[in-house]
């Protein structure tokens, strides 16, 4: 009998306990009852979040999968297509930040293989509390190894992300991992059990204790030493997950496989009832023959089980031979452990006895959603409103104190410890406004960004939402691409409290807007609930990943000035908003307002023209406006060109200086282009009906920016520089 | 001439190294299987980069034992050319064809990044196309390349004009800063005693097209491609390989 | 039988993992740590050996696979015989 004790333990609730009762005609054992746990828990049921997650336009003309799978994928010709996801670890990394760093991209990449995809990249948003206390920095290098350690060992360059520091995320660091892979658009496969009949395969790791659902282990049945049986941080092994990648697309390519799926979250459990779900099938499994770590392990245990680096195939009978043959030859196990049967039920025996009869359909589709209430925070009204802030006397110091806050201060202490470079198509290294990948033998080329403002969604999370999608299509269009699918990581707090609904509820509705204004369809990703601890919940953090299609490679601009003597564009306009932005946040420790305004037409507008002067080859630098605004992005263009060329900028818009300065106002793009093609720009710019104009030259090694006929900011370059340089390594500098 | 890539498991520039000889120098290249014995006639074996064996024991430890590398052993004593890469070069190092060995870098972390090195002697199968003296921007990425080898073997790698790059700053000088891995006598890259066995961290594969950022690492093959063309006294065919470049690598390796 | 392995680095090389654990614990005030020096451990069982046989290929292995001899240094013992 299932009392509410273990209900608790199993996250269950008396009326789904019920249901699930009534699903399978019977009271189901404590394995079953642990199967509907796992299924039916947030992670992988989306319980909270369906309801609302059907407000994304899924549709369009580059995508071949939309939500549902293990990766969204998109045609993008030439007989290519890419697949692309994004995945958060947050729990596991804060609790062990190296291994659930590690395993998240572990986890991510088997996403992307599964489908036939060879992974091509990798992008992260990391979020950590400031850097000051020692138990962050010890996080965040934690963190930042274990990626490192994945996926330079594998092999999957880690080209971009982003890094952003609040007290929010102390004590809960958000880990959002997206990978990007390139198959051939033939040979795409899915995660279905078909074919009664068809061998059902276990290959990679053994199975061991790692990650099981830690609430059940109090319960009887798990004998006298439960301090040894305790759930283990799952360990990644990158190696075996490079040979398991060689492995299964080689079986793919030899046709060997009918449908794979990864055993990630939930295991072999996920992998089981899923596939056959999908496919319309059941499957019958023997679990003695599944390959195991560790002695004694119960079905619940190895049901359970998330040991890493390991996939579910099936294969006809007659091709399993060659397909073990594969696996032994990259000193991989492959062993069949089942069949598929078409009865709809996943049968599951242990040691001669039948453990687990449950129907799959019930498992996997047969999940409650629940439209839980929502409800406006009253906070809401309380820090939107906002009193200007007083005019600093300096203004050249708040811009190096600007500058040297790690939320924009140079990542490089971060991927350089990335592997960047393997597989030798970055074209576009880390730092700039997205990453561009070359296609080996092909003009086009793809760029991709990640993209998110918390503060800005904690503020307002429709139009935080709204922004979070306008600014990373922006970042693509710096580099001349044109978006064509979106994958997000949705990472909020509990969504049993009707405030955090609301951010979810309003953030989902403003994403969903932006990307119809966009005409790009969301083809999946991740919902992370719970981010809380001690009741304190993080801000809202919608993570944006956005692939997008670049005609020719050889016309992508780059992110830093190429010259002296260029002259500077901008695209938009100034305003004077101060909300949000990370100088208030900085300078006055305010954390207030409404984020900046945002007309999605107008934001459209002027990417197209970005994007039309790139492809008209008339752009050598581009780079979008902002956290820190306008200062910021001209010093960036200054830092990251090789001779770190100066500039001199005139303003006269009449608006107060430091908004215009540091106020984080969209839809704005800082152009450099040679002095000959200034005017075509404009024009074309004209023609679009897009603000634009001359605001300054390159050269020099000063920074300086002049407002209505009065020098404001004078800077030496390499003052700022080092100021942007050393903020994150002087945190991590080893003390003798 | 024809280049052969060994591929261990965990290999992960094979596919890179392979591209940049057949699809950039436009040579004929191989993939050589680490359980074969079968060097396929190659001019010049490339051992390349990545985590061979997960690097779990120390990096390149355990590739020295496949079967291929005894073959390579043997290739390498009658005079073969041998060129590792990274990984390559740590392998070469454990395996005894290289003197010295690798510590952990000095600041204990993964470093990826655009650095330079000097070419210190020219007059190598490997260094021939470019001129002492000459700075090459070359990435390099590694753990591991802190390059260590007792006083005496050092002074014995000075004397024989045994190192062949050293890390330097742009302008070629021998700058602590530049020098980011903390190996002795800022060693980027050695050769053999009988200059046919060559190891270097950076990684040249890397830097051999324009769109990537640099081309200096073509100086390498180049050089090695000159070498063979004079030893064997017959031009190399040049860009024999006509078939469409590839995106994605093709599949690796025999039963 | 079960033998442990014990590979250091020789004294004469920078061990900086070493150095970083060191300077930890002194901003731990753990002052009285003088040095720290890292190393790796290895748990190996053995079938059916005597302790000759064990004396005669356990360096072996130490020497040929374990440490690199460059670099690193060994020792070992018993633990089960």
């Amino acid at each position: 009998m299932i009392d509410e004790k273990t209900l608790a333990d199993h996250n269950l609730t008396r009326e789904e306990y019920d249901l699930i009762v009534r699903l399978i005609g019977r009271e189901p054992n404590l394995t079953e009852l642990g199967i509907f746990s796992v299924m039916w828990s947030e992670h992988c049921g989306y319980k909270s979040s369906k309801v609302h997650l059907k407000k994304f336009p899924t549709k369009g003309k580059y995508v071949i999968q939309g939500p549902g799978e293990n990766a969204g994928v998109m045609d993008i010709g030439d007989g290519l297509a890419v697949v692309f996801k994004i995945e958060s670890h947050n729990h596991p990394s804060y609790i062990e930040p190296y291994q659930g760093a590690a395993t998240g991209v572990g986890g991510i990449l088997r996403d992307i293989f599964t489908m036939g995809a060879r992974p091509i990249a990798v992008l992260d948003s990391l979020r950590f509390g400031p850097l000051d206390n020692p138990k962050n920095r010890a996080i965040m290098e934690g963190v930042v190894s274990g990626i490192s350690g994945y996926g330079n060992s594998f092999g999957v360059p880690t080209v971009g992300g982003e890094v952003y520091f609040n007290d929010c995320y102390s004590q809960n660091p958000l880990v959002n991992v997206c990978c990007v892979g390139l198959a051939y658009r033939d040979r795409l496969f899915l995660a279905r059990a078909s074919g009664a009949g068809n061998a059902v395969i276990y290959a990679g790791a053994k199975t061991g204790r790692d990650g099981i659902h830690g609430a059940t282990m109090a319960s009887a049945e798990f004998g006298e030493d439960i301090e040894h049986k305790r759930p283990n941080v799952q360990v990644g092994d990158p190696f075996k997950e490079k040979l398991l990648l060689e492995a299964c697309l080689e079986a793919m390519a030899k046709n060997l496989i009918v449908g794979i799926q990864d055993m990630g979250a939930a295991g072999l459990t996920c992998s089981t009832t899923e596939m056959a779900a999908k496919a319309g099938t059941g499957m019958e499994i023997n679990l003695d023959l599944v390959p195991q770590r560790e002695e004694g392990m119960t079905p619940y245990e190895i049901m359970l089980s998330e040991s890493q680096e390991r996939m579910l195939i099936v294969a006809e009978p007659e091709k399993v031979e060659e397909l073990k043959k594969i696996f032994n030859k990259w000193d991989l196990d492959a062993v069949v452990i089942g069949r598929v049967t078409d009865d709809g039920r996943l049968k599951v025996y242990f040691h001669g006895e039948l453990v687990i009869d449950i129907p799959v359909k019930a498992v996997v589709d047969l999940c409650p959603a629940y439209r839980r209430p929502a409800r406006k925070p009253a906070f809401v009204n309380k820090i939107s409103r906002l009193r200007k802030p007083e005019m600093p006397s300096d203004l050249n110091q708040v811009f190096l104190q600007l500058l040297a806050s790690p939320n924009i201060a140079d990542k490089e202490w971060v991927f350089r410890q990335y592997d960047h470079m393997v597989q030798v198509n970055t074209a576009v290294l880390p730092g700039a406004d997205s990453a561009v990948l070359r296609l080996k033998g092909l003009k086009k080329a793809l760029a991709m960004t990640l993209d998110g403002n918390a503060l800005y969604t904690f503020l307002n999370p429709r139009r935080g939402g709204q922004i979070a999608v306008a600014e990373a299509c922006r970042n693509l269009a710096c580099a001349g691409a044109a978006p064509i699918g979106v994958t997000n990581c949705l990472n909020f707090g509990n969504p049993e409290k009707p405030e955090i609904m609301w951010q979810f509820r309003e953030a989902i509705e403003g994403i969903a807007e932006a990307c119809r204004q966009f005409e790009i369809p969301v083809t999946g990703g991740n919902v992370s609930f719970y981010n809380e601890t001690g009741g304190r919940p993080i801000y809202p953090t919608p993570v944006l990943g956005i692939i997008g299609l670049i005609d020719d490679i050889n016309k992508v601009p780059s992110a830093g000035f190429k010259a002296a003597g260029e002259s500077i564009i901008l695209l938009g306009e100034n305003r004077e908003e101060f909300g949000g932005s990370e100088y208030l946040r900085l300078i006055f420790s305010e954390e207030k307002g409404q984020p900046p305004a945002l007309s999605l037409a107008k934001e459209k507008k002027v990417q197209e023209c970005c994007r039309q002067a790139i492809r008209a080859g008339l752009v050598r630098t581009a780079h979008d406006v902002s956290e820190g605004g306008l200062a910021v992005a001209l010093a960036e263009c200054a830092f990251r060109s090789s001779r770190r060329i100066g500039f001199r900028v005139k303003l006269n818009d009449v608006i107060r200086t430091d908004a215009l300065l540091f106020g984080e106002t969209q839809s704005r793009i800082i152009l450099a282009v040679r002095k000959k093609d200034a005017r075509k720009v404009l024009n074309l710019a004209r023609k679009m009906k897009v603000p634009a104009k001359v605001i300054g030259e390159t050269g020099g090694k000063k920074m300086e920016i002049w407002h209505r006929g009065k020098k404001i900011i004078d800077l030496k370059v390499e003052l700022g520089y080092q100021a942007w340089k050393n903020s994150i390594p002087n945190y991590f500098k080893i003390k003798k | 001439m024809k280049f052969g890539v060994v591929v261990f498991p965990g290999s992960n520039c094979d596919y890179d190294t392979f591209h940049a000889l057949q699809n950039v120098m436009g040579q004929e290249t191989v993939f050589l299987w680490h359980k074969d014995h079968d060097l396929q006639q190659v001019d010049c074996v490339v051992l390349p980069g990545g985590f061979s064996y997960g690097d779990y024991l120390r990096s390149g430890a355990i590739a020295r034992f496949s079967p291929i590398m005894q073959e390579v052993k043997k290739f390498a004593e009658d005079g073969g050319l041998v060129l590792g890469i990274c990984n390559g070069f740590q392998i070469l190092l454990e395996s005894g064809l290289l003197p010295g060995a690798m510590l952990r870098n000095k600041n204990l972390k993964f470093l990826c990044q655009y650095v330079n090195i000097r070419i210190e002697n020219d007059r190598t199968a490997f260094t021939g196309a470019g001129r002492k003296g000459q700075v090459l921007r070359i990435p390099i990425a590694h753990f591991d390349g802190n390059y260590y080898a007792p006083p005496e073997l050092l002074e014995e790698l000075e004397r024989n004009n045994q190192i062949l790059f050293r890390y330097c700053d742009e302008k070629g000088n021998l700058t602590g800063e530049a020098n980011v891995n903390g190996s002795l006598h800022h060693i980027a890259g050695i050769v053999n005693r009988k200059g046919n066995v060559m190891g270097m961290m950076p990684h040249p594969e890397r830097a051999s097209e324009k769109i990537l950022g640099s081309e200096d690492g073509k100086i390498i093959f180049q050089s090695i491609i000159n070498y063979l063309e004079k030893k064997k006294g017959k031009k190399s065919p040049g860009r024999t390989v006509s078939r469409p470049i590839s995106p994605l690598p093709p599949l690796i390796g025999t039963f | 039988m079960k033998v442990r392995i014990l590979v250091t680095l020789k004294e004469s090389v920078l061990d900086p993992q070493g150095q970083t654990v060191r300077n930890a614990l002194h901003t731990l005030g753990y002052h009285q740590v003088r040095d720290v020096r890292q190393g790796k451990v290895f748990e190996i069982e053995l079938e059916g050996s005597s302790r000759e046989e064990a004396e005669k290929i356990v360096p072996e292995i130490a020497d040929r696979v374990l440490a690199n001899p460059i670099i690193e240094k060994f020792t070992w013992e018993i633990l089960e015989a």
